[in-house]
């Protein structure tokens, strides 16, 4: 995966999403001339340095300025560039914002924000260099896309396909060696859900690497006899609502799980999905409750905050109770 | 650019006087405006448009034209004029300015105005957006330059500073910044409300080529226009343009309150008297020259 690349992480069992980002995105900018990279001094944190070491001429550090960074990034789109910028997701959501919103999603422009470091995957890095509010920012932007990849595999995928994608992208991924969620290939599409594994008496709707913990708590409920449907929504915007109205009328009961505050992103998102639609189920946000972060490894921490596979197994028990 | 001769000169200054009583006819039309400041950056317009820009209306995203962003939005009283005469679109498409789903109000929106590079409003971004427009250029190996009109009071916003340092960085000899130093803000003079002065000194140290004029003398700014370096140099370069806020109204020059401000028709006419009374050639009274829309005629 993906076809024709040089590599494949098909056969390992964690990688890190980031890695796969500067991999991919070094071998498109050989193919594509309109590529453009812009990081803000974390060319060797975000690997956006593979991108530099074989095409330097478009590769632009802008320095710690990511205002700067954001609002050029959109000077080189009206010019007929694909900008792809690169900072951690703390940053790009927020010191930014208004370069996100103003110069790049008013205008409609093909900028493609791939963030790193998102969620918790900071850890010890603590509140300053968590990211728990990018995808309700970004969600509430018009003409923004939001991809959320489950690992390294679908990043790529989701990094190829948004080269011809219309309008702006937000894109966050971790920081760590994840572990992989596709170890076969499969089809993807920006904006169409993947069931992982299908189910009748619950649904998991997760991103990002809740996907995973999803997975594992749903194959020990399977050993207790409750099928779990879990669906990577890997696109929080646009959202695909057939899937999410489907699993709540099959199952009755959804469980959101996400690296995130429980206000406003995927869980905010499948909330109001489902309320619109007038479908009364069984319902739970799992995520960050509206609480800053605290200091630790990123393990502890998704187990402080229930996202590992035991907290998602709990939540689920007790929707099923 | 055209040779810079006495009739050159006299041409752009008569097309200034144009511009200004446009400006005023468009304040009426659009119920209030940003006069000063539209006022205060249209002779430095007026020598880009007419004499500067390579541009072509008929194509206005041909690839290897010059680009102009106007990171002070709210001067796009000012611009649009100048892009409906220059011929990117005619003028009636501006009679419902700042009416509903009208494509002109107080700031540009590139998507809806043909002719506007980017959309800005927001202040301090333009020239880090010019920063990319350079890269692209540069990448594209286009001729062309790409010349950002800032005003002195976004110079508060440390992003400007961001891109001062970044344009300098990437040795972007086809970027110019040209700073509408009119000395007032919203709230006041810039030196009682955030001082920016040494600010000729700022540009220098942030390693730009620096050059201070007289932004309402059309000689001077058709010199600076001239001497540029060339595109491929490896400098950017700051023309500090000092200017004039409310410029050739009397009533309005140097008064803040002038910032934003309406016109009713019989002040408008007054306003155009006088105005046309700085055409060159024609002093103490109308020459009939260029006569202006409505509300001056």
């Amino acid at each position: 995966m993906p076809r024709g690349f040089t590599f494949n992480v098909l056969d390992v069992d964690r990688f890190a999403t980031r890695e796969m980002y500067g991999k991919v995105l070094a071998e498109l900018g050989q193919i594509n001339q309109d590529i453009v990279v812009l990081t803000a001094d974390l060319m060797r944190s975000n690997k956006t340095g593979d991108f530099a070491k074989v095409v330097p001429e478009r590769f632009f550090n802008f320095g710690i300025a990511e205002q700067n960074m954001m609002a050029a990034a959109a000077g080189l789109a009206i010019s007929g560039k694909i900008p792809y910028v690169s900072t951690y997701a703390a940053f790009a959501s927020m010191r930014c914002c208004e370069q996100v919103r103003t110069d790049i999603a008013y205008p409609n422009l093909k900028v493609r924000i791939v963030s790193s470091h998102a969620g918790l995957s900071m850890g010890n890095g603590g509140t300053t260099h968590h990211a728990t509010e990018d995808i309700a920012i970004m969600r509430s932007l018009a003409n923004m896309t939001v991809v959320v990849p489950a690992d390294a595999n679908e990043c790529a995928k989701a990094v190829i396909e948004s080269i011809d994608y219309p309008g702006p992208i937000y894109m966050r991924v971790g920081r760590g060696a994840e572990p992989i969620v596709y170890k076969t290939d499969y089809d993807f599409k920006i904006g169409r859900a993947v069931t992982v594994r299908d189910g009748q008496d619950v649904t998991v709707i997760a991103c990002g690497i809740a996907v995973m913990a999803s997975v594992k708590a749903a194959r020990k409920l399977e050993t207790e006899g409750v099928a779990v449907r879990v669906i990577d929504m890997h696109t929080i915007k646009p959202l695909d609502t057939e899937t999410i109205l489907r699993a709540a009328r099959e199952t009755g009961r959804i469980l959101t799980v996400e690296e995130h505050t429980v206000i406003g992103g995927l869980g905010g998102a499948v909330a109001e999905t489902i309320a619109e639609a007038g479908l009364g189920v069984r319902f739970h946000r799992l995520g960050l409750p509206d609480i800053y972060s605290t200091i630790g490894q990123p393990d502890d921490l998704y187990k402080r905050y229930g996202l590992d596979q035991d907290g998602v197994y709990r939540a689920i028990k007790e929707l099923l109770a | 650019m055209r040779e810079v001769t006495a009739e050159e000169i006299r041409r752009l200054e008569n097309k200034a006087v144009d511009i200004r009583k446009k400006i005023v006819d468009l304040t009426v039309v659009a119920g209030g405006g940003h006069l000063g400041g539209a006022l205060s950056m249209a002779d430095i317009v007026v020598a880009l448009y007419y004499h500067v820009l390579n541009v072509d209306p008929k194509r206005p995203r041909w690839a290897e034209r010059d680009r102009f962003i106007l990171s002070k939005g709210h001067g796009a009283l000012g611009l649009c004029p100048v892009l409906a005469d220059v011929g990117f679109y005619p003028e009636e498409l501006m009679a419902d300015f700042n009416g509903l789903d009208s494509p002109f109000g107080m700031h540009p929106d590139h998507n809806k105005i043909p002719g506007i590079e980017m959309s800005t409003g927001s202040l301090g971004h333009g020239l880090s957006v010019a920063v990319g427009a350079a890269l692209a250029a540069r990448l594209d190996r286009a001729g062309g330059r790409v010349f950002c009109l800032v005003g002195d009071g976004e110079l508060n916003e440390g992003m400007v500073w961001e891109a001062a340092m970044s344009a300098k960085q990437f040795k972007l000899g086809n970027l110019v910044a040209i700073v509408d130093r009119n000395g007032l803000c919203l709230d006041g003079p810039t030196e009682e409300v955030m001082g920016l002065e040494p600010l000729a000194e700022k540009w220098r140290a942030f390693g730009w080529n620096t050059v201070e004029i007289d932004g309402h003398d059309m000689k001077a700014l058709l010199g600076a226009f001239h001497a540029l370096p060339p595109a491929a140099s490896d400098r950017p370069t700051c023309i500090l343009a000092r200017t004039v806020k409310g410029k050739g109204v009397s009533f309005m020059e140097n008064d803040p309150v002038w910032h934003y401000g309406g016109l009713d028709d019989e002040k408008a006419a007054a306003v155009c008297a006088e105005l046309e009374s700085h055409r060159p050639g024609a002093p103490g009274g109308a020459s009939g020259a260029g006569k202006g829309a409505t509300g001056c005629a």
